[in-house]
């Protein structure tokens, strides 16, 4: 039997890697993409603890996050073809018009 | 033994899969292994004993939400992308930052406590089937969430044809 | 009894006609903005007269319609509270109301502020309701300060004209004086009795007869304050002596408003909220002395005020404040019911002189009297209905004024105390002045020679009747009317439309007939309206034969009827005399001209002083000084910072996502390290 702790753990290290993906990163694609990797690192971990708590509710929250994350690739993917349209630059580090 | 020889193989494979995703310098590179990425984190749902959500999560986001990516990827241009350089200028901050995360989670680990476990034993799931428990769950308790949630994929769908549609000339 | 419908139905009718009025009037309602306030207002008149039915058929309806404030022990419902008195209020109010909404239909046609003016006439309609059913005493606070505020903007109404908006203020802010003490009253009440529900407060109100309480340093007998403070708020929205002022001043404010509020209802609230708080001014001999002296002081003041004016409202006005005077006088004796009485048939008679002043004013586009003169033969319907106003004002027998005015003289009389006997004097005194004023108005206005035609036609061009011959700054030419109706005005004069006589005719049925519900025993009557009223305000005790009541009344109208024989031989006999009078009597002509002084005084003890300070102390020093200071120093020294500070703002997204990371690194780390 696998423990539950292993499950968090590998949860815990995908999510560090989405986080250091989302402030590394230059492409904005990228860092959406990260974005997607720590929703699953989090869905590993519901899905997890729904299995070990025996409860169904992480399963539906887990649900959720998919279906969440579907609308947000969908937003997120149309504002990045308007960044083009614009901007022609996908390098957030371009796009500084709210500097101070 | 075999159950956990199975987990150690998943878990590298998606943590290398995911520094893979992140560090790619091509994007095409980077969708494709995280669609390789999707499968494995699927895999790894169906040792939980939950089906349905390794289908959903095979559909949804590898048939979903990378094709939009790839779609998206393939509008970039891939030359000056390879030419330049991957991380902003507060990469390494960025890294520290992630790392000091990852190491502060870990150490909250301890600290878990689990809850007493509820009524959905495994026994219960297998004999009433997975998809048949969840759909139930789905359709009684959380139906307002549910109902709320095709709400937001309808909102997503307009706002993002009102986003990425050319402006009319008028 | 529960609550009906339609008593729920009789404030929030003119509610909504105001809210939609507000809303629509602009671009919707505009030139029919008068649809929804007159069919609203006549809606609550139908409603009030369903429940004039329940009251008549004994039943008392005190039902709260939802917990308005929660705080500790402190609870307010907005609640109604319907018995006699809220009856004969409400059948006042909306019956003055409906008849004036229609006659300024036509009154205020074609003004640009159509449906402002009738939004505001709705709200005000609505807070006087809300005023009178309240079933306590915040209540009754928030309708008294939304009547005063509907009085400000209608004041106001001719917001272009200087004086109207000077009157305005000048109401608004003398009104303050008085509801400052009327505020600490309610509070007070609140303190002595830990509610402001009248039932709960006045079934209480035994308990704290002969109690002392410190008042800023003071022992004062509890009773007296609570009933002095609260006849505070009275004497301001009555105008009352010494805050009499705003009342004349008001006239600015287009005639309709004049009759609605300045004399049918809104400055009656304070003989309203005296009868209303009865169980506590009985307690207090020297709050009703008070009450009574100062009414009958005021009713001799403004009545011998009336005497030398010459602007046709502020006449009316004066005499408005003179009634105010003998309704006060009357709940000074005791006689609630009497008072309410006088305010009943007081609305019609003085809603209905207004309203044919108003019509005057309509027709000659003037407010001097002394530019009128002759009109009778050109509008018969408007000198029958002013003739009628007028009889009934000065109390002839028969007419409803009469038979309100004797019983407040009679009741006066009849208290048999030192004050009675004083007041009753001085109501007798009003007695006789009140038909020489009102004579002395209708004579010079419809009789004689037309003195104003040329002037009129003169006026034609620019603007007419400045009328400087009178005192006070700026011409009243109040109704700012002629700008409308100058195409038509002025050449000939004309009768008004049927739409403003018609409201005229039945308020002069009104005024002949309202006071027969309360014909006194001794006429044959059943003084069925004192015995309405008994449950609510109770009755005084009489020591009077009928013989002394048989002179009392034969006095007080003898010298009624000298009065009007003194006024017509003075103005249709002998013209000249009047001028050889005040030329013989010129110091007294001149102080009564000069309305006493009052407002000069007023300009030189409080207004100038309260100037001054405000230049030479607030502005010079406060303002200038320290707020300046703060005000320009603070956001220098934070401009300052923050140019250093924007240089955090990088614009760049994902510098922002690292401080994120910090941020929950750091309260991860803190809650470990807390752990």
């Amino acid at each position: 039997m696998v423990p539950l702790s292993w499950y968090m753990l590998l949860s815990i290290i995908v999510f560090a890697i989405g986080v250091f993906g989302f402030l590394a990163r230059r492409n904005v694609i990228i860092m959406f993409m990260s974005i997607e990797l720590m929703l699953n690192a989090v869905n590993i971990n519901l899905i997890a603890l729904s299995h070990y708590l025996q409860d169904m509710r992480g399963q539906i929250l887990a649900f959720f996050v998919i279906a969440v994350a579907a609308a947000e690739a969908a937003i997120g993917l149309a504002i990045i073809i308007a960044l083009f349209r614009n901007k022609a630059t996908a390098h957030v580090d371009e796009i500084k018009e709210m500097q101070g | 033994m075999i159950q956990q020889l199975f987990f150690i193989y998943f878990a590298f494979a998606i943590t290398g899969l995911s520094l893979l995703v992140v560090t790619r310098k091509n994007p095409v590179h980077s969708v494709l292994w995280m669609l390789l990425l999707f499968f494995h984190i699927a895999s790894l749902y169906l040792f939980l004993n939950a089906e349905f959500m390794a289908a959903i999560q095979v559909i949804v986001y590898a048939g979903g939400i990378l094709v939009l990516f790839l779609f998206v990827v393939l509008l970039m241009n891939i030359r000056e992308e390879l030419r330049i350089g991957k991380y902003i200028g507060a990469g390494p901050t960025g890294f520290t930052f992630a790392a000091a995360l990852l190491v502060v989670v870990f150490m909250s680990l301890r600290s878990f406590v689990a809850a007493p476990p509820g009524i959905y034993s495994i026994d219960l799931i297998k004999k009433e089937t997975h998809t048949m428990v969840l759909g139930k769950l789905m359709y009684t308790e959380f139906l307002y969430p549910f109902e709320i949630t095709s709400l937001i994929l309808l909102v997503a769908i307009i706002g993002a044809i009102v986003l990425a549609k050319r402006r009319l000339k008028t | 009894m529960e609550l009906q419908f339609y008593h729920i139905l009789i404030p929030f009718l003119p509610l909504a006609g105001f809210i939609i009025n507000i809303l629509l009037g602009k671009e919707v309602t505009r030139f029919n903005a008068h649809w929804p306030a007159v069919l609203s207002v006549a809606g609550s008149w139908v409603c009030s007269l369903f429940t004039l039915r329940d009251v008549m058929a004994g039943k008392i309806i005190d039902a709260d319609l939802y917990t308005w404030i929660v705080s500790g022990t402190f609870k307010v419902s907005v609640g109604f509270l319907i018995d006699p008195l809220t009856a004969v209020m409400l059948i006042v109010v909306t019956t003055c109301a409906t008849l004036i909404h229609i006659y300024a239909v036509g009154y205020m046609r074609g003004d640009s502020g159509y449906y402002r003016f009738f939004a505001y006439l709705n709200l005000f309609t609505f807070c006087m309701l809300m005023l009178i059913m309240g079933n306590n005493f915040l209540l009754m606070y928030f309708g008294w300060e939304g009547v005063g505020l509907c009085s400000y903007f209608l004041i106001g109404y001719y917001f272009n004209k200087k004086s109207a908006a000077d009157a305005g203020k000048k109401a608004f802010i003398v009104n303050r004086f008085g509801d400052f003490g009327f505020g600490i009253g309610v509070f007070i009440v609140f303190l002595t009795f830990g509610t402001l529900h009248y039932a709960d407060v006045f079934s209480n109100v035994s308990s704290i007869a002969g109690k002392t309480v410190s008042f800023l340093g003071w022992n004062v007998d509890l009773p007296t304050l609570i009933a002095l403070l609260l006849f505070c708020g009275a004497v301001g929205k009555s105008a009352q002596l010494p805050l009499h002022v705003w009342l004349p001043d008001a006239m600015e404010g287009p005639t309709p408003v004049s009759a609605l509020i300045h004399a049918a209802t809104m400055v009656t609230a304070g003989v309203f909220m005296v009868a209303r708080c009865s169980p506590i001014f009985n307690l207090s001999e020297v709050a009703m002395n008070t009450v009574a002296i100062v009414g009958a002081a005021t009713s001799l003041f403004a009545a011998t005020i009336a005497v030398t004016q010459n602007d046709i409202k502020r006449i009316i006005a004066y005499s408005t404040c003179s009634h105010l005077g003998l309704m006060f006088l009357a709940c000074g004796v005791g006689a609630y019911a009497a008072g309410i009485f006088h305010l009943y048939t007081h609305a019609f008679f003085k809603a209905l002189l207004f309203l044919a002043a108003g019509s005057v004013i309509h027709a000659v586009h003037t407010n001097n009297i002394q530019e009128m003169g002759g009109l009778k033969k050109y509008m018969p319907i408007t000198y029958a209905v002013f003739i009628i106003a007028a009889l009934s004002a000065a109390g002839v027998p028969g007419f409803s004024g009469f038979f309100s005015k004797d019983e407040i003289i009679w009741s006066a009389y009849a208290a048999h105390t030192p004050v009675g006997k004083l007041v009753w004097l001085m109501g007798t005194a009003v007695a006789f002045l009140t038909p020489f004023y009102t004579f002395r108005l209708i004579f010079l206005t419809f009789h004689g020679e037309n003195r104003g035609v040329h002037k009129a036609e003169e006026a034609h061009g620019h603007n007419p009747h400045g009328s400087s011959h009178s005192a006070h700054g700026g011409g009243h030419n109040s109704h700012g009317h002629d700008s409308s109706h100058g195409s038509h005005g002025g050449r000939h004069i004309h009768e008004s439309p049927k739409i403003m006589t018609i409201p005229l005719m039945i308020l002069a049925v009104g005024a002949v007939a309202a006071g027969w519900v309360g014909i006194p025993p001794i006429l044959g009557g059943g003084a069925h309206f004192a015995e309405f009223l008994k449950p609510v305000v109770g009755h005084p005790e009489f020591h009077g034969t009928h013989a002394e009541e048989w002179a009392v009344m034969g006095l007080s109208t003898t010298i009624a009827l000298c009065g009007i024989a003194l006024a017509a031989f003075m103005y249709l006999r002998k013209s000249d005399l009047p001028e050889k009078i005040s030329k013989q009597f010129s110091l007294i002509y001149k102080v009564l001209y000069h309305k006493y002084y009052i407002d000069e005084l007023y300009n030189y003890t409080i207004v100038k002083p309260t100037y001054w300070i405000a230049d030479k102390v607030l502005v010079a020093i406060t303002d200038a000084k320290i707020i300046e200071g703060i005000v320009n120093g603070v956001p220098g020294a934070i401009g300052r910072f923050s140019q250093k500070l924007r240089k955090v703002q990088t614009g760049l997204a994902q510098h922002y996502g690292i401080f994120m990371a910090a941020g929950a690194f750091f309260i991860i780390a803190l809650a470990l390290l807390l752990r």
